[in-house]
């Protein structure tokens, strides 16, 4: 079967985030007020084909593991959804 | 027989040509070595040069890591061979595992290009064997990812296993501890990521990188 998946980096709490304080320092200057713990991360979306939701979830925690996240600083959470569902061929 | 070193090159490194020609002029013997082949040849040493390897795509260091002359590299560096990654090089070892930590963007969020006082920390790494401790060296530093990261655990590690091999004088970009290069426990494999090669001939304005690459040469056994 075949699957969507979105996985969805980000610094684990307590890696400061440049990027993430950059953004959060702008908010204010542009009129953008009441916003805070502004996180920064990125995300990856993908078609897997697995045996089912569990097996894919598997494969993708894995290459999260060894290639995607570096585990030092990052970690992801990953949904996946059939591709019919999702409506992507 | 002057001591060889093997410089890597990916695709998108750019100061392999830079790294051999300041090894060859303190009397070692530079090689590039194509990141597509799978072994480092009859080389003494390794250096990872700086650049962009693939691009930085997801994370600096991150795809590198995976090309075929890692494998080669990883093992001759958990055999004793001295392994120096200069800035991406840097990025590329701590990605590949062989050096605890992260490289992060910079605090600033700005790619710095300037030149950098260091101190040396400790003597004992392949690096540094050359320098004394509390030495001031004028390299340039050349990176928007250089923000060395790590753990308040690993850390406390560095510094009770005397890891922390080179430091900032006044911190450029956010890296914890003012930590500019770190060693592993071996104390063989070196990452910094300021640029030695670049600071390797008075015409550069600065000679202070030799001692550091002396360093390298001198760790394989014959001095330079």
């Amino acid at each position: 079967m075949k699957f969507h998946a979105v996985l969805d980096i980000q610094l684990h709490a307590g890696i400061a985030d440049p990027q993430g304080s950059t953004i959060e320092r702008a908010l204010p200057t542009l009129g953008f007020d009441g916003m805070s713990n502004v996180r920064a991360g990125k995300s990856i979306h993908l078609d897997i084909e697995a045996a089912d939701a569990a097996a894919a979830e598997a494969q993708l925690t894995e290459v999260c593991e060894k290639f995607l996240t570096n585990p030092v600083i990052e970690g992801a959470s990953i949904s996946v959804v059939e591709a019919a569902t999702a409506g992507v061929n | 027989m002057a001591p060889r070193v093997g410089v890597v090159r990916f695709p998108g490194t750019n100061c392999e040509f830079d790294t051999v020609e300041a090894i060859d002029a303190l009397g070692g013997q530079g090689e590039i070595l194509w990141h597509g082949d799978s072994s480092i040849g009859n080389n003494d040493a390794v250096v990872i040069a700086g650049g962009f390897a693939h691009g930085d795509y997801l994370r600096p260091g991150a795809i590198a890591r995976f090309s075929p002359i890692m494998d080669a590299v990883i093992a001759a560096a958990n055999d004793g061979m001295p392994v120096i990654g200069i800035c991406n090089g840097f990025q590329v070892l701590t990605e590949a595992g062989l050096l605890p930590g992260a490289l992060q963007k910079n605090a600033g969020l700005k790619f710095i290009n300037d030149w950098q006082m260091l101190r040396v920390e400790t003597t004992n790494s392949a690096l540094t064997s050359a320098a004394q401790v509390g030495q001031e060296l004028n390299i340039p530093i050349n990176h928007f990812e250089g923000n060395y990261t790590c753990s308040s655990e690993t850390l406390a590690e560095l510094q009770a296993n005397d890891q922390i091999v080179l430091s900032y004088v006044g911190n450029p970009n956010g890296s914890v501890a003012d930590i500019a290069g770190v060693c592993n426990l071996g104390r063989n494999v070196v990452g910094l990521m300021p640029h030695p090669e670049r600071a390797s001939h008075k015409l550069l304005g600065s000679t202070d990188g030799n001692v550091l690459l002396q360093s390298v040469l001198a760790a394989v056994g014959v001095n330079a």
